[in-house]
């Protein structure tokens, strides 16, 4: 905020050169380098295997909490060092929404979109805390349908609820960034197509990174999309133009289905 | 050539003593809650089963023979939950190290090893070792005059049901899914914090279920009780005070007890018995309960 060229930046977090590796003779995610632009959805596309899952938890510094893992690199968020910076205050600024609905099952539906809060040792008082449960869930959609419900335990719902609940339990910390790794592939489409025009209607405050098998969803809600391979970015660019024209052997075979 | 016709016949030889063996182990088992009951008939009958559960005088001069089992159950009641109390700052910390910190690290299975070990020294070491080293220092410290007693006793009891606590609670903290302490810490949670928000209510009814079958191993044992509890047949007036728990005073007084105060130890037997069986059977419900989940 202090610093107006940084502000004005289109471009929320840089990647350079980042390498992660789970084992010493293997770069699971090798040299890649990407600006994710801000306020858009960025795709992560690839075979299963190519290291979609590694990159994006590489963001938020979850490889830290396992022993072994190799990170290096740069990432600049909001040009701020990112590798430098306290981890639990990067995984404030960057949500994240995991592939499986994963709601605490021990909370109630309210409490666990307070869990960041509880979780960080913050305690809003009543009508703080009423306010942050009613605009996280109304922007997921799901206020109308649970309002009356809210002490009930949150593993009651559905399972597109429970993944919105689990997106609103990420927004309420009002993160900068937030990462999806196939947020929908254990959903029906029903549940599928509200959760794509939440994240399109979302991203209007927060910055969007999904990694997705799906390709038409890619292109449906994703301004930018990138191409993995083997572990390399062997893609990247406007997703219109990656899937009218892509410019790599590889990502034209995978999109029409002959890789993956 | 009869390889088949042998095969069947064999099998069911095999089988019969399976079944035999189980027979007489159920047979044996049935015998000696039937003689628990039969032989504390004659207690119960003279005192009466409430007077005998709550009075606190043991005397066996003769001609004024009175037997009650207060002061026993009380011994019980206090060893145990002492021991309980003492046995948690050491048993969650072990299970939280091997089953959430530590876990699969090979400092953890050295730390598994230790504390299996632990569990199958055999009691009367526990008692030597509580008597000898542990006992001089209850003393030194001012704690008793004689250092033997419900405190000594306790600790030692302590010592000897952390295994069991501790390894059956890491496994339940182990069973939390990665999937819900990767949501926390995708918050921003430490450590600490998905340990207390996440872990512990997640796993906490598996943790006191382990902790219930670590009462029923305290509530029986008894070389090391009776090694340093100190003895005495009153009702224990403070934890520095000696006692007696139901299975100290039967190891105590068996040998020489014989008519009315062979029936009143037969009778204490009987209740321990039922007090383990249902502390047991609690135990297991809920483990089985927190193992559905
Ligand atoms: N914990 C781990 N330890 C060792 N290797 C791992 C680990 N996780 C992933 N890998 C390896 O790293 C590579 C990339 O895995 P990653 O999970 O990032 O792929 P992905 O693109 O997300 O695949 P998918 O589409 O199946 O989710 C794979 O070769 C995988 O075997
Ligand atoms: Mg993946």
């Amino acid at each position: 905020m202090e610093n107006p060229i940084i502000q004005t930046n289109t471009n929320i977090l840089s990647i350079k050169d980042l390498c992660v590796a789970y084992t010493a003779d293997h770069l699971s995610v090798s040299h890649v380098n990407v600006e994710i632009p801000r306020n858009q959805i960025t795709a992560i596309m690839g075979p299963s295997g190519c290291g979609k899952s590694t990159l994006l938890r590489a963001i938020n510094r979850m490889h830290e909490l396992y022993r072994g893992i190799q990170v290096s690199g740069q990432m600049l968020l909001d040009g701020h060092d990112l590798m430098s910076m306290d981890p639990i205050k990067v995984r404030r600024q960057v949500g994240m929404v995991f592939q499986r609905p994963n709601p605490f099952p021990t909370m109630s539906i309210a409490d666990n979109v307070m869990a960041g809060y509880m979780l960080n040792g913050l305690h809003p008082d009543k009508q703080q805390r009423n306010q942050i449960v009613e605009r996280s869930l109304r922007s997921v959609g799901l206020w109308d349908e649970v309002k009356d419900s809210l002490t009930k335990k949150g593993t009651f719902l559905s399972g597109g609820q429970q993944q919105r609940l689990c997106i609103a339990r990420a927004l309420a910390l009002q993160p900068q960034i937030i990462l999806m790794d196939e947020p929908t592939s254990a959903l029906d489409p029903i549940a599928t197509s509200t959760i794509e025009n939440l994240l399109t209607e979302l991203q209007r405050d927060v910055t969007i990174i999904i990694v997705t098998h799906n390709m038409g969803q890619a292109r449906r809600i994703s301004q930018k999309s990138l191409f993995m391979y083997l572990g390399e970015l062997v893609e990247c660019g406007p997703t219109e133009t990656l899937f009218s024209n892509p410019s790599h052997p590889h990502t034209a075979s995978y999109l029409s289905g002959h890789i993956g | 050539m009869n390889i088949h016709s042998a095969l069947p016949s064999r099998d069911k030889i095999f089988r019969n003593l399976l079944f035999v063996s189980s027979v007489i182990i159920l047979l044996v088992c049935a015998s000696m809650i039937l003689s628990l009951v039969t032989d504390s008939i004659s207690a119960f009958g003279e005192f009466g089963f409430f007077r005998f559960i709550f009075s606190s005088e043991w005397s066996y001069q003769e001609g004024n023979e009175h037997y009650g089992a207060l002061p026993f159950i009380v011994g019980t009641l206090l060893t145990t939950t002492l021991a309980l109390l003492f046995c948690i700052p050491f048993s969650l910390p072990v299970a939280l190290f091997v089953g959430e910190y530590y876990k699969g690290r090979r400092i953890t299975s050295f730390l598994s090893t230790i504390t299996d070990l632990l569990a199958g020294i055999p009691s009367v070491i526990f008692g030597l070792w509580g008597f000898y080293v542990l006992r001089p220092i209850v003393v030194n410290l001012g704690l008793s005059e004689q250092g033997s007693g419900i405190l000594t006793a306790s600790f030692v009891l302590a010592i000897m049901i952390v295994p069991y606590a501790a390894s059956l609670s890491a496994e339940f903290i182990k069973m939390v899914p990665a999937e819900l302490k990767e949501a926390a810490y995708s918050m921003g949670a430490t450590r600490g914090e998905v340990v207390r928000h996440v872990i512990f209510p997640y796993c906490g009814s598996g943790i006191f279920s382990a902790f219930i079958l670590a009462i029923g191993r305290a509530l029986g044992e008894t070389m090391t009780v009776t090694m340093l509890i100190g003895n005495t047949n009153q009702i224990p007036l403070s934890i520095t005070d000696t006692g007696n728990t139901m299975a100290s005073i039967i190891c105590n007084q068996f040998g020489e007890a014989n008519g009315l105060r062979l029936s009143s130890l037969y009778a204490i037997a009987l209740i321990l018995f039922a007090l383990t069986a249902v502390i047991n059977i609690i135990g297991k419900i809920l483990i089985k309960r927190a193992q559905i989940k």
